[in-house]
């Protein structure tokens, strides 16, 4: 029984020389062969090009600033809004999971002006601010959007030394634009406490979206 | 004398350009670019490095022992280049005149051995110290095969010179020499030179005395994947965590000269050290049109530079070892093969020469 064994352990301790030495060069072979064929490099080609699979061998990396992936046009980075086609409805910044989205509305004494799908704005965007490092890309803001002015773009490339360099502010109203909005929103507002006169006439425009005459809240953050 | 004026600057460029090539073997093999901004193809990445490294600050830990901490990497270094001083270069310039060159060099390379443990006993550092104490029951455990293939070389060439050794192993040959070494066959090859005059095909047993020598010389230079001492995973540096600057740029010199040497004494020992590789057939005279005073030095970098190589290569292949598994393979292989090998080389010897 005894010679059994030292018999069998024999056996393993030469078999394990022969499985290292074939393991060992079955290793080498597969870094050699990687080795040679690092002479060649991938071209950088979008998985929609048809030659995308015709070079699997060689370099897989792409030297980044220098050559980089083409993106799709519809890549979904960068969020952008169009602010002219903007209604300030805040259906973007409530949907929002992260809270990146921070919009202050001034309510308009009249229609101010018309999105290129036609429907009436009614509200200035005093802010309309969008943080990108905290944004989570995924996408929400836009499908509510009704006017379709909130975008994803494919710049993904936006990085910044300053982290308050990711708030992209989209806004263009200037203090005095804002100050004078306020003040007129606050002069309708006595004028019509007083006179029993009705704010507003129905307008005969086509409305597509009607948006809601009061103005938005922030959802409330626990830590308040 | 050829040492300074030749291997040390020799080493200092071998050091720039060997972490450049490392580095771009191993991006090759992992299907990358490696280095590529600095310089075209980013050639003078190392150079870069090397200027960021000496203007760094000299640290000190609080708590090191200061002599001992600064005195280690000096040694590690010191040993490992007092190695090169019995190399050969040429059939003309034979290094230190030392009878018993093999002996002295590895006696020699043995102390970077203290220096490593100065260095981590010194760092006060417990991730020192772990690889400081990996390295010395590394590199003591495989002194044995290591010694052991070297001494089948030795026997077979009767001697423990360098330069006698890579003598005997082509033309200027004072033995003659046989094909395979087997003299029942007569087939004197003493003049044909090259590749049939090395060791390697003179005593074929010394191809397996080749192979313990160089694992056991990678598991003496602290390299993949014999680099449990600086495993930078576990240890986060291993004896060298401490270090900064010029003193730990001067451990890098010290594992880039000691695979350097490993790979000099292998090519000297095994493959001829600076005798061409080619043969004289008839009345083509290769082996004689390729030897000469720069021929031979051309020779002898080029053969090392291909076991650096190898090196790399096997490095940037193998995972690392475990401790157990390291020690298995020092003491229950590498060792009885090399006694095995020391006894048919002996009686090869006796029977065939």
């Amino acid at each position: 029984m005894r010679t059994l064994e030292t018999y069998d352990a024999l056996i393993k301790y030469f078999s394990n020389i022969i499985h290292s030495v074939q393991t060992l060069s079955i290793g080498l072979k597969l870094t050699l062969k990687h080795l040679w064929e690092a002479r060649t490099a991938r071209d950088p080609l979008g998985i929609a090009d048809e030659d995308y699979f015709i070079k699997d061998k060689g370099i897989a990396t792409l030297q980044y600033p220098k050559e980089s992936l083409p993106i799709p046009n519809h890549g979904r980075y960068k969020l952008h809004n169009e602010i002219e086609d903007c209604i300030v409805c805040d259906l973007c910044a409530k949907v929002c999971p992260v809270n990146c989205i921070e919009i202050e509305p001034i309510r308009a004494t009249d229609i101010i002006g018309k999105t290129s799908d036609g429907t009436n704005k009614r509200i200035h965007a005093a802010k309309f601010d969008i943080d990108m490092s905290k944004c989570c890309f995924c996408g929400l803001c836009t499908t509510v959007c009704p006017t379709e002015c909130l975008t994803m773009t494919k710049s993904y490339d936006f990085s910044t030394f300053d982290c308050a360099d990711h708030v992209y502010e989209f806004a263009e109203m200037t203090p005095l634009q804002i100050l004078e909005a306020k003040q007129a929103f606050e002069e309708k507002q006595r004028t019509k406490s007083t006179s029993l006169v009705k704010s507003m006439k129905p307008s005969g425009d086509k409305v597509v979206f009607k948006p809601k005459m009061f103005k938005p809240k922030l959802p409330k953050k626990k830590d308040d | 004398m050829h040492t300074f004026l030749f291997y040390l600057p020799f080493l200092l460029f071998f050091v720039l350009a060997a972490v450049y090539g490392e580095r771009k073997i191993s991006a090759f093999i992992q299907s990358r670019f490696g280095p590529m901004d600095v310089g075209p193809k980013g050639i003078f990445q190392t150079l870069a490095d090397l200027l960021k490294m000496i203007q760094k600050e000299d640290i000190i830990p609080k708590s090191a022992d200061k002599p001992i901490f600064l005195l280690g990497p000096i040694l590690v270094f010191t040993a490992i280049f007092a190695g090169f001083s019995t190399l050969p270069l040429n059939a003309n310039l034979a290094g230190a005149a030392v009878e018993s060159g093999v002996l002295l060099l590895m006696a020699v390379v043995s102390l970077d051995v203290l220096g490593i443990l100065m260095a981590g006993w010194g760092s006060n550092n417990k991730f020192s110290l772990y690889g400081a104490i990996r390295a010395i029951a590394q590199i003591v455990s495989f002194e044995i095969p290591l010694g052991l293939s070297v001494l089948c070389v030795v026997m077979i060439c009767q001697s423990m010179d360098l330069q006698e050794i890579t003598r005997e192993q082509g033309l200027y040959a004072t033995d003659p020499i046989f094909l395979f070494g087997l003299k029942v066959m007569n087939v004197e090859v003493t003049q044909m030179g090259g590749l049939l005059s090395w060791n390697i095909v003179k005593n074929p047993f010394l191809l397996f005395s080749f192979l313990i020598f160089f694992i056991a010389g990678l598991a003496e230079a602290n390299r993949a994947p014999f680099d449990l001492p600086e495993s930078e995973s576990e240890l986060v540096g291993g004896y060298h965590t401490e270090y900064s600057g010029f003193r730990w740029g001067i451990f890098m010199l010290a594992e880039y000269g000691a695979m350097l040497l490993i790979s000099f004494l292998a090519v000297i020992l095994f493959f001829g050290g600076w005798n061409t590789p080619f043969i004289n057939i008839g009345s083509f005279q290769l082996a004689n049109w390729t030897m000469g005073r720069y021929w031979e030095v051309f020779w002898l970098l080029s053969k090392t530079l291909i076991l650096v190589f190898v090196q790399m290569w096997i490095r940037w292949t193998y995972p690392r070892l475990r401790v157990d598994q390291l020690m298995t393979l020092s003491w229950k292989y590498l060792t009885p093969f090399g006694l095995l090998l020391v006894f048919l080389c002996g009686l090869w010897k006796l029977t065939m020469l």
